[in-house]
């Protein structure tokens, strides 16, 4: 005998059916070929990219390179014209109000309703938030972001740093699966800058949430991510783990010493390195790999040249302006 | 979601300092009326009912709660569309002004609630405005100047209604004015999800307002046909409560009217602000 049992499966079990069926990693967001126009203007051309979870996913791009757009069209607050995104398996365009549950998002700078107090504004944004949270968890979220004894204060009167502190408390207070931030550090101090470092470490790290970043400060995404992908006008140009494309085997190396011309001379023939390059009187950029640095080091030495300074240049920096420029 | 949001845009509402503007602002003008009409009133009515004194002879008190709460109904309601635009045109502007809209278009609550529970917020704030107008210029009329019957210059001519007979035409009065208020209030939601700032929608309120009571005041032709349709010339409804018998004919086609319009200027703002991408 046959039973024939029809069950509505819900979206969590869902993505635990997708989570078994898969065994490879989990994708969470899954962009194929987006594009966008604003009339003529061709903002997104053909954007593809994946983040898996638990992935720090870097999304770079120069200005106007429709970086902006893309997480626009991922938070549905822009219609892609073309295109499919999916997140967490599920496509956006059906599934709208189930997946933005699971989203806490930043996008450029938050703002926030001047005339209330933080408190107010993160009650307002909890309510429709689709999760319970209590007013405990709104008082422990404002103390963890720094802000609890600014709990009754007006936003009017808030800097731009505790505003993005209040913006990052908005985005993990109904605990989302995927944080999405968008220039998070854009206008903080140095302090504040290496505090929402931190803060996305501590999350990937302890709470094992899938972020997408997307930062000017390439040396950010180069600290913090395990994947990126970049795009330039338009397009998504490259998209890999950070270390592979990176080949963070090698490190550029820039080195200041007093003779530039026997520095370059020295390292071709006694390390046999050569893409070393002099970049200007006193100076020579080297790629090498990390293991032989100290011999780099030892071999000028020896030659009887004076290093005044020496130190890594970031990769990222140049592997993006290649990218870009080719 | 949809309660839920509309008791946040209600805090939004109430934390607004310009919210208390109307408020204030009817308070003092109905304050200026009844110290004005208190000061001066037996001869401003006197000389309206000049021409008839050959012919009625008037006895008792005319100036009295009801002729007061009707001259402050028939002042003001051409005013407090602004007062009401002020509040409800920034409803969704104001979210993009601010930057705000962003933050909550990108949560699990549809645009098509975001819009209703901002529809619900404004009538509730129009509502709560109308029983502020209801009550200052009834019950304070009535405490400072006392009951009686009320004389009504129509454009038939005079109409005297028993104090008895008041009560109810004011009740009535004060819902067909609301759902007057409410258009008002539906249209400049409605211009406010195409502006990006709330003095936009505000003035073009005001503008289209002022534009239709020109068209309906004209004695042209070509107008008379659309006239009937415009939501301004439904406005002064509230004031065939005090006629006698009531033309309820002509009252229900007003709300009927103004109900449409209500409709319509719902539906188109959903249209937009579902479509509309959020680029601020």
């Amino acid at each position: 005998m046959f039973v024939n049992i029809k069950v509505k499966p819900n979206f969590q079990t869902i993505q635990r059916f997708n989570c078994l069926v898969c065994m490879e990693k989990q994708a969470i967001i899954k962009v194929d070929r987006l594009a966008k126009n604003f009339g003529s203007f061709e903002a997104v051309k053909d954007v593809s990219f994946t983040v898996n979870k638990g992935d720090v996913f870097g999304f770079l791009g120069p200005n106007g390179a429709g970086k902006s757009t893309t997480i626009r069209c991922l938070l549905s607050l822009i219609s892609p014209d073309k295109g499919t995104i999916e997140l967490f398996g599920q496509s956006l365009a059906k599934n709208r109000a189930e997946i933005l549950k699971n989203i806490g998002s930043i996008i450029e700078k938050p703002d926030f309703y001047k005339y209330l107090s933080a408190q107010k504004n993160l009650e307002i944004f909890a309510r429709i938030s689709g999760a319970n949270v209590s007013a405990k968890d709104i008082a422990e979220m404002l103390d963890f972001v720094g802000l609890g004894n600014r709990a009754k204060h007006k936003v009017k009167g808030f800097s731009h740093g505790m505003k993005q502190r209040l913006g990052i408390a908005q985005t993990l207070l109904h605990k989302p699966e995927l944080i999405i931030l968008d220039e998070p550090t854009t206008g903080l101090d140095p302090q504040g800058i290496v505090e929402i470092r931190n803060l996305i470490l501590r999350l990937k790290n302890e709470q094992n949430k899938t972020i997408l970043l997307s930062s000017h400060q390439l040396s950010e995404i180069e600290l913090i991510a395990n994947r990126m992908v970049i795009i330039n006008q338009g397009k998504s140009v490259v998209e890999g783990e950070v270390s592979s494309l990176l080949n963070s085997e090698e490190t550029l190396v820039r080195i200041e010493l007093n003779d530039a011309v026997k520095g370059e001379r020295i390292i071709r023939e006694k390390l046999n390195v050569s893409a070393v390059t002099q970049t200007a009187a006193n100076e020579l950029e080297v790629n090498i790999t990390k293991i032989r640095v100290p011999e780099l080091c030892k071999a000028l030495i020896d030659a009887d040249l004076a290093i005044h300074a020496i130190e890594p240049k970031r990769k990222l920096e140049d592997y993006f302006m290649k990218i870009i420029q080719s | 979601m949809l309660l839920k949001n509309t008791y946040n845009e209600f805090i939004k509402i109430v934390a607004k300092p310009r919210s208390y503007l109307g408020f204030g602002a009817l308070t003092l003008l109905i304050a200026i009326i009844i110290f004005a009409m208190k000061a001066d009133g037996e001869t401003i009515v006197s000389f309206i009912t000049a021409s008839f004194e050959q012919t009625l002879s008037f006895n008792g008190k005319l100036v009295n709660g009801n002729l007061i709460a009707f001259i402050i109904l028939q002042m003001l309601v051409v005013h407090i569309p602004l007062l009401v635009a002020l509040v409800t045109g920034d409803l969704i502007s104001g979210e993009a002004a601010m930057g705000t809209v962003r933050m909550l278009a990108t949560k699990p609550i549809s645009r098509t609630q975001i819009v209703l529970s901002k529809f619900i917020a404004g009538a509730i704030y129009t509502l709560l405005l109308t029983i502020w107008l209801g009550f200052l210029s009834l019950f304070v009329s009535h405490l400072v100047f006392g009951a009686g019957d009320l004389i009504v210059l129509n454009s038939d001519g005079l109409v005297i209604l028993q104090e008895a007979d008041i009560l109810w035409r004011f009740g009535l009065g004060f819902c067909v004015a609301f759902l007057a208020l409410l258009t008002v209030a539906t249209l400049s939601i409605c211009l406010s999800a195409f502006a990006e700032n709330s003095v936009g929608p505000i003035v073009s309120t005001m503008a289209i307002i002022i534009l239709f009571t020109i068209i309906g005041s004209l004695d042209v032709t070509v107008f008379d046909t659309i006239k009937p349709y415009l939501f301004t010339t439904h406005m002064a409804s509230w004031r065939s409560f005090f006629e006698d018998p009531v033309p309820y004919d002509s009252i229900y086609q007003s709300i009927i009217v103004l109900l449409i319009h209500i409709a319509v200027l719902i539906g188109i703002t959903l249209y937009k602000f579902n479509k509309k991408d959020i680029t601020s």
